[in-house]
Formats: structure tokens, C-alpha cells, sequence
């Protein structure tokens, strides 16, 4: 559940630099918040290989204590710091047209349609480079550390790329529902393959249909977007799960075998 | 005598509490060996040591007479079972091709090459019909000779595998002793982490009897003695009173003739 850590952890980050630029920029909130989800990695592999503390443990820890002295110095600041926690936490994402990136006196379109087309871009080429390193550490890290293979310098890049992919969604939906967009399509598409790439391809699917969906209805029931959207890709687990269980049970009661299937 | 791993004078500790005193061995190239030793007595840190994955207090370890960084390729590993995941979004032909994985290639595509090795190795595990099955599926021996059969794809000349009999069904337990001993007739050598002593005897040729410190390190016939293993166990009840059974019984079924003999002239 690192992910779900980062987004929480990188909170104190964001207080720090609102405090130190006084400006909403968000070229300084996304680094600071960068900073502090590479710190909080290290910080919790830190805890789990030097110090051994169980690994849960050592996540847990991490990313509380963070999240927690973020929501102290928001408050703290609240005289000279303009920082809506509402706004941290939940994020906007109707606001999102209406901050442009203005280019040479040029409308350049949405700041947050720019950093997620170039995070969506990094991403790609990470993912097409280090599939196999990623793939092989992931899975069985002392194996690979005995093939010579730099288990830490992987460890710390994923680690970063998830903490920069959170950074940079937050912005839209908030720091509480960007793990949905993390953990929920992939859950999903884990139920229905078994093949890491096709599992790739298929929860960037399902992520899809969960955010236009999502749109969607909270066009039609007035709703919040984020909310909604989150709510949906609960919706389709759900779904994919119930018409998953339903299937393997009337396999079963034609005496089908389970496995093989 | 030809040298494939050297330890010398390892201590190795845990929560600063040793695991690893002093220990001191060579063995020998081309053989099956057994690190063999009750519960806690170090023999996972000691393989996990040779390998590079803990660090050493003081000591050091040679493989080929060389430093680990120099032979990595031609060192193979077997962790434990347990040690991973098995829910992992792969197949069997993904976990096998790992072998094939290097430090240079890990950039690359995986070549066609590369599959004809893993296939091979999967063959040699009786598990080719099995090739995609994913790997959650697959029974404990089933899991187990798939890590046996990355570890083949590897071709490297030593291999090192962290308890291989533990959990495994009877069919599983003769496929791998065959396979070692193909890969001995290889002219391989292969160090094996095991706890049992009813069957250590069988297996292997060479046993490091360790329980902390080393206990005794020599051709089996020379340290399979009830002296050395009372030294190794000693103070545990349940097993001393299994020794005798183990060293003097001829219902023990031993395959080597010569041992048997052996055990009769003491």
C-alpha cells in the first residue's frame, strides 16, 4: 500500500513550500510534494532493511507521522499559509480549467492537462525500459540482488515515479482519492487476468471507464467529479467480482473443474 | 581439491546477537552438499551470506576463489518457497525466463534464445505442460520446481538452494533428488540448505554441520557420526533419542551400500 502512504505523506511537503514560496504555484507545491514522497520511501526502507521493522509496520508509521505533522503545520500556519486542507485532502477537479498555462501571452490550455500528459509520457518510457526490472525485483528481490542487479536503485525509482504520479493527480482529486485511481483499476483488472501485461493494459482500461463514467454521472446527479469518479471504479470491482464469483460458481456446479479454467 | 565455495572465519549477527561464529570451511567442487543443523543454527544466514544478501561482521567468503562480484554469473540461487508472493501477475514460462535475466540484458528484449533455455529447463522439471499456468495455481512441489527450473535456465556452475525439501509431495522429492544428481554428473555443484536428518544421509555427499558455529565440514561418511551430530543437536531430547535410529538401524533405508558398511564395522 505504498502508494496509499506517499499520497498521505506528502502533505507536510506541500505545507513547506506554500510556506516557503507563499505562493500557490504549482510548480512549488509539486516540488516539495515531490521531495517528500522520495523521503518518505527511503524513510520507510530505511525503517524495513536497516532497522528491520516489519514492513506494514514501517508503512504505516511513515507515512501517519507525516501525514499528521502536515496537518499540524497547515494548521499552525493557518494565519499566513492560504492552504485550504479541504482542498489538499479532496482536491477540485472542476477547477482545473480555469489555471492555464499561459505561454508567450498564449493560452496554452490547462496547467494539469500539460503535467499529465508529460507524466503519462515519462511513464510510458519507464514502463517500456524497465519492465523486466521492474518485473523481476518486484517479484523476488534477493534473487535478483544476487544477479548483481541494483534491487535499490529499482526500489527507489518506482517508489519515485509513484510518488510524482501522486503528486501530480492530487492536484486534481485530492490526496485522499488519488489512491483509488491507484489501487481500483488494477484490483480490478487482476481479477480477470493473470499476466502482468496484460493486467497493465487492462486497468489503464478500466481507469478509463472509471473516470468518463464517473464524469459523467456526476454531470447528470450534480455531484462531486472525484467522488464520483472514485465511487465508480468501486462500483465496477464490485461488478467484475460478483460476475467473476457467479461464473466460477456455475463452472462448478457442472462439475467442471475449477482450475484450468 | 578442487575449491568451489571458501568461508573464512564468517561471524555474522543478528539484532547485534551472533548467528555466525567463526565459521571456517572449503568444499569441494562437483558434489552434492548439505548444510545441515537444528532450528536457528544459522544455516539460511550462511548461505544468504555466501550469496551477497547479508553482510558479514567479520570474514569473508570466496566462490571459485574469487569474490562473489567476479563469479555472479555462474552462481545460482534457490530462496525459500515461502520467500515470495505467489500471487504475482505471472505465469511459470515468466518466473523461468527470469533466469535469464542479467544485470546487461535487463534493457533488452528476451531473446528467442532465451525461451529455448527456459524451455529446456522446464522439460527437465517435468513442467512443460504447465508452461502457462499461473503461478498461484500450481501445487508447493509444483512451485518449488519452478524456482529449481529458473535457477536451471541460469546455466551457471554452482547452485545454492534454501531448503528445496521442505513442503514438498514424494513425486516432487524424486524429481529433484534425480535432477541433482544429473547436474552432479554435470560436473556441478550444488549446496543445499536442510534441516531434516533422517534424510540428510541420503542426499548428499559432503555435509557442513553447523549450529552457529561449525560443528564439523567433510565427506558425509566422516561427519555423519553420532558424536558430531550430539555436538550439533546436543541438549534436544527428541532428537538425540532419534540418533541412534538414524546411525545404527538397517530399517533406515539407505541407498549407498558402502555407507551401510561403513556403520557396521564401528
Amino acid at each position: 500500500m505504498i502508494g496509499d502512504a506517499i499520497s498521505h505523506a506528502v502533505l507536510p511537503g506541500i505545507a513547506i513550500a506554500y510556506w516557503l514560496s507563499q505562493s500557490r504555484a504549482s510548480i512549488w507545491m509539486f516540488l516539495g510534494a515531490a521531495s517528500v514522497g522520495v523521503l518518505a520511501t527511503v524513510l520507510i526502507e530505511l525503517l524495513r532493511k536497516r532497522l528491520k521493522v516489519q514492513s506494514d509496520a514501517s508503512i504505516g508509521m511513515t507515512f501517519t507521522t507525516l501525514f499528521a505533522i502536515g496537518v499540524v503545520m497547515i494548521t499552525f500556519w493557518s494565519d499566513s499559509v492560504d492552504l485550504d486542507q479541504e482542498c489538499v485532502l479532496y482536491g477540485e477537479i472542476a477547477y482545473v480549467p480555469f489555471d492555464v498555462w499561459m505561454f508567450h501571452g498564449q493560452n496554452m490550455g490547462p496547467t494539469a492537462l500539460w503535467a499529465s500528459g508529460i507524466l503519462l509520457l515519462s511513464i510510458l518510457v519507464y514502463l517500456f525500459f524497465g519492465y523486466k526490472g521492474l518485473k523481476m525485483t518486484s517479484f523476488n528481490e534477493d534473487y535478483a540482488a544476487v544477479l548483481g542487479i541494483g534491487v535499490g536503485a529499482w526500489n527507489l525509482s518506482l517508489m519515485s515515479m509513484v510518488s510524482l504520479t501522486t503528486v501530480v493527480s492530487f492536484e486534481s482529486v485530492g490526496a485522499i482519492l488519488v489512491v483509488a485511481l491507484l489501487v481500483a483499476p488494477a484490483a480490478t483488472a487482476y481479477l480477470l487476468v493473470e499476466k502482468l501485461g496484460a493486467m497493465l493494459l487492462l486497468s489503464a482500461g478500466f481507469a478509463l471507464i472509471g473516470s468518463l463514467g464517473g464524469y459523467t454521472l456526476s454531470k447528470v446527479f450534480e455531484t462531486s467529479i472525484a467522488g464520483t469518479i472514485a465511487s465508480t471504479l468501486g462500483a465496477v470491482f464490485l461488478l467484475v467480482l460478483i460476475g467473476k464469483t457467479a461464473v466460477s460458481k456455475q463452472t462448478n456446479t457442472y462439475g467442471l473443474e475449477g482450475e484450468g479454467v | 581439491m578442487d575449491k568451489s565455495i571458501e568461508v573464512h572465519n564468517l561471524t555474522v549477527s543478528y539484532h547485534s546477537k551472533p548467528v555466525l561464529w567463526d565459521v571456517d570451511f572449503t568444499l569441494p567442487k562437483g558434489k552434492i552438499i548439505g548444510i545441515v543443523g537444528p532450528n536457528g543454527s544459522g544455516k539460511t544466514t550462511m548461505l544468504k551470506t555466501i550469496m551477497g544478501l547479508l553482510d558479514a561482521d567479520s570474514g569473508y567468503t570466496e566462490i571459485f576463489g574469487q569474490p562473489l562480484d567476479k563469479v555472479r554469473e555462474r552462481v545460482s540461487y534457490v530462496p525459500q518457497r515461502e520467500s515470495v508472493d505467489w500471487d504475482f501477475p505471472a505465469d511459470v514460462m515468466d518466473v523461468v525466463l527470469m533466469g535469464r535475466y542479467r544485470k546487461n540484458n535487463l534493457f533488452k528484449r528476451i531473446t528467442k534464445e532465451d525461451r529455448r533455455i527456459a524451455t529446456e529447463a522446464l522439460e527437465k522439471v517435468n513442467l512443460l505442460e504447465f508452461a502457462h499456468r499461473q503461478i498461484s495455481q500450481l501445487s508447493g512441489g509444483q512451485q518449488q520446481r519452478v524456482f529449481i527450473a529458473r535457477s536451471l535456465a541460469q546455466q551457471a556452475d554452482i547452485y545454492l538452494m534454501d531448503e528445496p525439501f521442505v513442503g514438498v509431495d514424494a513425486a516432487t522429492e524424486d524429481a529433484i533428488l534425480k535432477l541433482l544428481r544429473d547436474m552432479k554428473n554435470e560436473g556441478k555443484t550444488v549446496v543445499i540448505v536442510h534441516h531434516d536428518l533422517q534424510t540428510a544421509n541420503e542426499y548428499f555427499d559432503w555435509i557442513v554441520l553447523l549450529n552457529t558455529r561449525l560443528v564439523a565440514a567433510g565427506p558425509k561418511e566422516e561427519v555423519f557420526t553420532k558424536e558430531l551430530l550430539q555436538e550439533a543437536y546436543g541438549g534436544r531430547l527428541t532428537v538425540l533419542s532419534k540418533l541412534g535410529d538414524i546411525i545404527g538401524s538397517t530399517e533406515f533405508p539407505l541407498r549407498e551400500p558402502e555407507f551401510k558398511e561403513d556403520k557396521a564395522e564401528e
